[in-house]
């Protein structure tokens, strides 16, 4: 497999996966229980998530490892296995890429707010990662992931671990907007802009959003990034956002929606389009088809 | 009247010793408990509420915001309970059983109180039965639900139904709320009222709060 910056250089416009945590739970995940124990107890399911998204063409998979620091852990008494838990996530989907997709190593935000807004301390969250990272690298991770942030200051500290324990691996930095009247801010109040100077200044390779609202909502955070920096830009949508339909929840978006507002997203230069909460592999097979479109 | 606009003001820069200062000085000039308490912190903490709606503000002012209002609280409260001044109602709130997720429901909480509620937190990752339990103990008037997760959102179902099945539905409402959730699910699993999000939740408890028992 070439290397990913190379491809990336080059103008490529690689595919991502689409949602684990709903992938899970059709799989037997329960509520309460922390997604990434299955990496140990059923890692054959995780692979098979794994094949059905490098089925459907994605080009990185996501390893299931966004809850996967220490102080995420911590809440389910399994940071003792951190490493474990990070290693057979990253192991699970090489076994299923086969060298036909690159492993992206989920980095998630740790859940504590850190000081003076919260209790945690800056210095344990960044230790946290690089242990995460560490074990990720070590277990053969493609890329590092950091991704969901709405802290800048907690993103930058993931950044950084990645770089400093994992130097040789690219690390895409993808941050969640919401829609205010100003513009395009995460909770925490942080823009695009300075989401793009802070996380490129931490050493970030490629730059973006995920999750959110929707593939709609995308198009113009994309066209934002693009403006403001040369770095590759990677988005990965929600399919909308749930709603109830005859006693369950529906994510909104089809395939075929979603693929259509993947135009826009190449349109506005994106490098790497997949989707995340509510998109399945027939989402990220729309997605490939569109982009594979676009290259022939 | 300045100094209750003093205080809301500083409340809003999430200035918490400056608050807890013109908190003391205000009662040293005589100022009543519920007058600061209502012209001060809660006055302070709705524009908070609102701005952080419209997001003018985001949630590292809300949350200073908020430390602030309990420096002023801290000082009030002993007052307000000696003089058995009635709180605007008791809430209890809490993640839903599998939802480690808390930033939501903290900030309803603290918006819950920057109202003068009374708020009682279970925490996440709370059984039905705690919920129902703890309204009962407590004496609160309305449940407040929070989870973000999509898997965890049937739980909810479980307690507005806990609550029925304990006859309680007219002493007890429940109120539901987080990213996924909506008006529609909260009719469609026999909730009471839905938070769109934290100022909007305080609102409908107000509404729930005051229906009478």
């Amino acid at each position: 497999m070439k290397d990913l910056r190379t491809r990336l250089a080059a103008g490529d416009v690689l595919v991502g996966d689409g949602a684990w945590g709903t992938m899970l739970m059709a799989h037997g995940v329960r509520p309460g229980e922390a997604p990434e124990s299955l990496n140990l107890t059923q890692a054959g399911v995780i692979e098979e998530i794994a094949s059905l998204y490098v089925e459907a063409g994605a080009d990185l998979i996501t390893t299931n490892t966004f809850g996967g620091s220490p102080a995420r852990l911590r809440q389910f008494g399994l940071d003792g296995q951190t490493e474990a838990v990070n290693r057979a996530a990253v192991e699970a989907v090489r076994r299923a890429a086969r060298g036909r997709a690159y492993a992206s190593a989920s980095v998630g935000p740790s859940g504590h707010l850190m000081k003076p807004y919260g209790d945690a301390d800056p210095a344990d969250i960044g230790a946290g990662y690089e242990r995460q990272i560490r074990a990720l690298a070590e277990a053969g991770a493609d890329l590092v992931c950091v991704e969901t942030m709405t802290d800048l200051a907690e993103a930058v500290l993931a950044v950084r671990a990645a770089k400093s324990v994992a130097p040789d691996l690219p690390v895409m930095a993808t941050m969640t907007f919401e829609t205010t009247r100003r513009g395009f801010f995460t909770v925490m109040g942080v823009s695009v802009e300075q989401a793009v100077r802070g996380l490129s200044e931490a050493g970030a390779d490629i730059l973006g959003s995920n999750c959110g609202n929707g593939s709609g909502t995308m198009v113009a955070i994309a066209r934002e990034f693009r403006a403001l920096t040369g770095l590759p830009i990677a988005i990965q949508p929600n399919a909308g956002l749930p709603e109830p339909r005859d006693g369950s929840l529906v994510y909104p978006e089809t395939p075929e929606f979603m693929a259509e507002q993947a135009r826009g997203l190449l349109a506005a230069g994106v490098a790497i389009i997949g989707g995340c909460c509510g998109t399945t592999p027939a989402h990220v097979r729309a997605l490939r088809g569109i982009v594979s479109a676009m290259r022939s | 009247m300045s100094i209750l606009s003093d205080i809301a003001a500083s409340l809003q820069r999430g200035e918490d010793e400056e608050v807890a200062s013109l908190v003391r000085q205000a009662l040293d000039d005589g100022q009543d408990a519920v007058a600061i308490l209502h012209g001060g912190l809660i006055a302070g903490m709705g524009v908070v509420g609102e701005q952080f709606r419209e997001r003018e503000i985001f949630l590292p002012d809300v949350l200073l915001a908020a430390r602030a209002m309990y420096a002023g609280l801290a000082l009030l409260k002993p007052l307000l309970a000696k003089d058995g001044v009635p709180t605007a109602g008791t809430v209890v709130i809490g993640s839903v059983r599998g939802d480690l997720h808390d930033i939501g429901k903290n900030l309803v909480g603290i918006m819950l109180a920057g109202a003068g509620f009374d708020v009682v937190d279970l925490g996440s990752d709370v059984a039905p039965e705690r919920f129902v339990d703890a309204a009962c103990d407590r004496g609160a008037s309305v449940i407040g639900l929070s989870a973000l997760l999509t898997t965890t959102m049937p739980v909810m179902k479980d307690v507005v139904e806990l609550v029925r099945a304990r006859g309680l539905q007219d002493r007890i409402k429940v109120i539901v709320g987080g990213a996924a959730v909506s008006d529609a699910w909260a009719r469609q699993i026999g909730a009471d009222a839905y938070g769109y999000d934290a100022a909007s939740a305080v609102e409908r408890v107000r509404a729930l709060a005051r229906t009478p028992a």
